[in-house]
């Protein structure tokens, strides 16, 4: 009976979703405050039965309901608890209504958090809100229900998860990406509402602003937990391939960059209004554009989990319908949008108007080159694709650019920098930078590539920056603490936004110009010297898992000498859907990794083997460049200004 | 020229240079990554480039894979069923690289035809099919009409 009542509940959530959708936005047009305030209400009951339709899902596969199709599709009764749980999200139909979900979890998070909203655009917020949930609930019942039966013929049991998703990588990676993904929609709805009802003084900015850096937040842990998954379970050690579904959520990522620069700029000095809406309507277009790309099989990989044309016309259509119909109420309204107010050429607005047009160039080239494959296809030229290398040469060629900027930008005060010697320090910073990445990495590794050598330059030359601001901040100060605490939470949010950045730089520079991998032919016994390491292949044996069987190997590193590690590299074989997956044995640390994968047995004894063997320095510094980032925009929010209740007086006021 | 309107002049200049050299770096970095895909039967026909990094796709010939001793240098054929090339490979074959199943090789064709691989993909799982290998197998179909 359950899943009939997640049926019903989903269909009450979709019923809601086209109230919200409608009711709040003709309170808008018709000036009828109550009509608005029914946002409120509406935004909690789609919430709730969203809610009910999911604890139903999740209930389905933690007990073993093989009625469900997707239950049955997806799950196993062999499987350990919390993969059947996160089972759930991973099949197309169960994480589109995750998607919903966390949609309609951020709208009842505006509604609740958003008090101090006057009534009417709180209702034209929520109301696009509902728009963009009602849609997308069409999209799951008619073309993706979750619980769709298998009736009369409820089969034994399910025929397993993909292995590759059998992983904590899986639990924690779609939620957060989603969250990043949807969590764009609440600027865009800002932004919307801002067209709608015509307004826009500087507190819809400052209202959306704490929004955008949480979406960014989550979308930046999202991108980095799927690639360092990627890294570890699908075991031949690289972190990202510029595969389109990666493209998918960093072309969103660039843009709510950009998005978080421009905002600052609207909020602080009520300069680049209109550029930050559309910004805002591009971000959230291209989480569309991701989900379109990713779910409707117009892409291969294993984030396709089904190929079904029905399903990429329609997400097709909600994202003409989203993108054109927000496009076409910025063409008629933007005139609206006064700029006043002016910056000299050597002041932060400007180097943030170049930071952003570096992003949005970027991200248009992404576009480009993974778009390009699909409309060869479907203009029936050759089939082509786009090597990483072209995506590699743009992506590092602006890059140097951004961060070259980002090291004067940063320094600079607002509209016009006229600091006594600002030029020498810059010139302080750039000789430091360019001696000590000339120096370092030879005394380290002996080598020097150009490209290393760019790269640490351009680390050095923001780490310099970064350094100086702290000084510029504290110099004036009682003391060093007393002006930690001066420069406030968003001066130090995006100092450790920035400082992200590099440490981030740092792990791609160097291990993508130092890491060693070498495939080598191993029997039991064998000593293989990498550079500074040994391996010894002590032996091979074979394990029995909870729900496959593998071939292991034990692994003994040394340095000098001296036993480092040991790492347990396997084969393993799912019986289930007769899946072969590939378990790396890491050591990680925070200078380095060691990466052992088994590839194939080359005879039936299984005791010689192919391996691949691979020291990669620095490559966990990826992911917590990351982390940094998404703190920085965390702890900016904190701000107070944020929470402050804006009267209506001071709004009216500022219109 | 009044310092304001100056001043957006500069910036629109700038910007306007910015995305030219970026058009231009696009453009220049696209000529050598696109990668063309070409079937069996087109390859055989001396329809591809060598010296130029292509994909090609079809199934592993069934008794083709040979593997050299003492190192990881393999040999096989890939076909659409109206025409074989031979590939080598030297490196780690994807798990799902068995005889009989579709693959996509990326890599140089030399004058002899033979297919020097740089990676090799396979699918990722038991029922998918890499879309370029049906391609292949459907243009082989048509020919062979």
């Amino acid at each position: 009976m359950f899943p009939e009542f997640g049926q019903f509940s989903l269909i009450l959530a979709w019923v809601f979703s086209l109230l919200l959708a409608v009711m709040p936005l003709a309170g808008v047009v018709l000036k009828k405050q109550a009509l608005q305030q029914t946002a409120t209400a509406l935004s909690w009951a789609v919430f709730f039965f969203l809610a009910v339709a999911f604890a139903i899902l999740l209930h389905a596969f933690y007990h073993d309901d093989f009625s469900v199709a997707v239950v049955a599709a997806n799950s196993n009764s062999a499987l350990p608890w919390y993969y059947k749980l996160s089972a759930s999200w991973g099949n197309h139909e169960g994480s589109m209504l995750l998607w919903v979900l966390l949609l309609s979890t951020w709208t009842v998070a505006v509604a609740l958090f958003a008090r101090t909203l006057t009534v009417e655009l709180k209702g034209s917020v929520l109301g696009v809100l509902g728009i963009i949930a009602f849609c997308f609930l069409s999209f799951v019942l008619f073309t993706s229900n979750p619980f769709e039966r298998i009736l009369p013929m409820v089969p034994a049991d399910g025929s397993d998860l993909n292995p590759l998703l059998q992983d904590i990588g899986l639990i924690l990676h779609p939620p957060t990406l989603y969250m990043g993904y949807v969590g764009f929609s609440v600027a865009f709805a800002f932004a919307v509402g801002a067209l709608i009802t015509g307004r826009f003084d500087a507190s819809w900015v400052r209202w959306s602003r704490p929004w955008t850096n949480t979406a960014w937040a989550f979308l930046t842990i999202g991108i980095a937990l799927g690639s360092w998954w990627a890294y570890y379970e699908l075991g031949w050690g690289g972190w990202w391939f510029w595969d389109p579904v990666e493209n998918a959520s960093f072309m969103p990522w660039l843009i709510g960059t950009a998005l978080i620069h421009s905002q600052a700029v609207t909020e602080k000095r009520n300069l680049f209004k209109s550029w930050s809406v559309l910004l805002a309507i591009f971000a959230f277009s291209f989480s569309l554009l991701g989900t379109f790309l990713v779910r409707s099989g117009v892409l291969t990989s294993v984030h396709a989990f089904a190929a079904d044309p029905e399903r990429g016309m329609f997400i097709l259509l909600i994202l003409g319908f989203t993108i054109g119909g927000s496009l076409l109420l910025y063409a008629f309204n933007a005139a609206k949008i006064k700029t006043s107010g002016s910056f000299e050429l050597v002041s932060r607005e400007s180097f943030l108007l170049m930071n952003n047009i570096l992003l949005v160039v970027i991200a248009f080239a992404v576009l480009f080159g993974t778009l390009l494959p699909l409309l060869a296809d479907a203009f029936s030229w050759r089939k082509l694709s786009v090597g990483a290398p072209f995506f590699n040469s743009v992506f590092n060629f602006l890059m140097v650019f951004l961060l070259s900027l980002l090291g004067i930008g940063q320094l600079l005060r607002w509209k016009k920098h006229n600091k006594k010697g600002w030029r020498i320090t810059l010139l302080i910073m750039l000789v430091s930078a360019v001696v000590i990445a000339l120096i370092l990495p030879w005394t380290l590794s002996g080598k020097l590539y150009w490209q290393v050598w760019l790269g640490m330059a351009l680390v050095f030359w923001v780490v310099a920056s970064l350094v100086n601001m702290v000084i510029e901040r504290t110099r004036n100060s009682r003391s060093f603490i007393a002006g930690i605490r001066k420069a406030g939470v968003g001066f130090w949010g995006m100092w450790l936004a920035h400082l992200g950045l590099v440490v981030s730089t740092t792990g791609v520079v160097l291990v993508s110009n130092f890491d060693i991998e070498k495939d080598y032919r191993v029997e039991e016994g064998d000593s293989v010297q990498l550079n500074n390491y040994r391996f010894d292949v002590d032996r091979f044996q074979i394990i029995q898992g909870p729900n496959y069987v593998a071939d292991r190997g034990v692994v003994s590193i040394y340095r000098d000498d001296k036993k480092v590690a040991e790492v347990n590299p396997e084969k393993r074989y799912y019986s289930v859907q007769g899946n072969v997956m590939t378990e790396a044995g890491i050591d990680g640390s925070l200078l380095r990794d060691l990466y052992v994968s088994m590839a194939e047995p080359l005879d039936d004894s299984r005791k010689v083997w192919s391996v691949r063997l691979q020291v990669k320095p620095f490559v966990s510094w990826l992911w917590w460049g990351a982390a940094l980032m998404a703190l920085g925009s965390i702890v900016s929010i904190t701000d107070r200004r944020y929470r402050l209740k804006t009267s209506s007086a001071s709004v009216e006021k500022t219109l | 020229m009044n310092p304001k309107r100056k001043q957006r002049l500069i910036l629109i200049l700038l910007g306007v240079c910015g995305l030219t050299v970026a058009v231009f770096l696009v453009i220049f970095a696209l000529r050598q990554n696109l990668n063309y895909f070409f079937t069996p039967l087109e390859i055989s026909n001396g329809a591809a480039p060598s010296e130029q990094v292509i994909r090609a796709g079809g199934m592993v010939l069934p008794g083709s894979i040979a593997r050299e001793d003492g190192s990881l240098v393999v040999n096989f054929k890939v076909t659409d069923y109206a025409a074989i090339i031979d590939v080598k490979y030297d490196g780690i074959l994807p798990d799902l690289f068995e005889e009989g199943q579709g693959v996509v090789v990326i890599g140089k064709l030399d004058d002899n035809g033979l297919l020097t691989a740089d990676s090799v993909l396979a699918k990722h799982d038991e029922t998918y099919m890499p879309p370029e290998v049906t391609h292949a197998l459907e243009q082989a179909e048509k020919a062979a009409k």
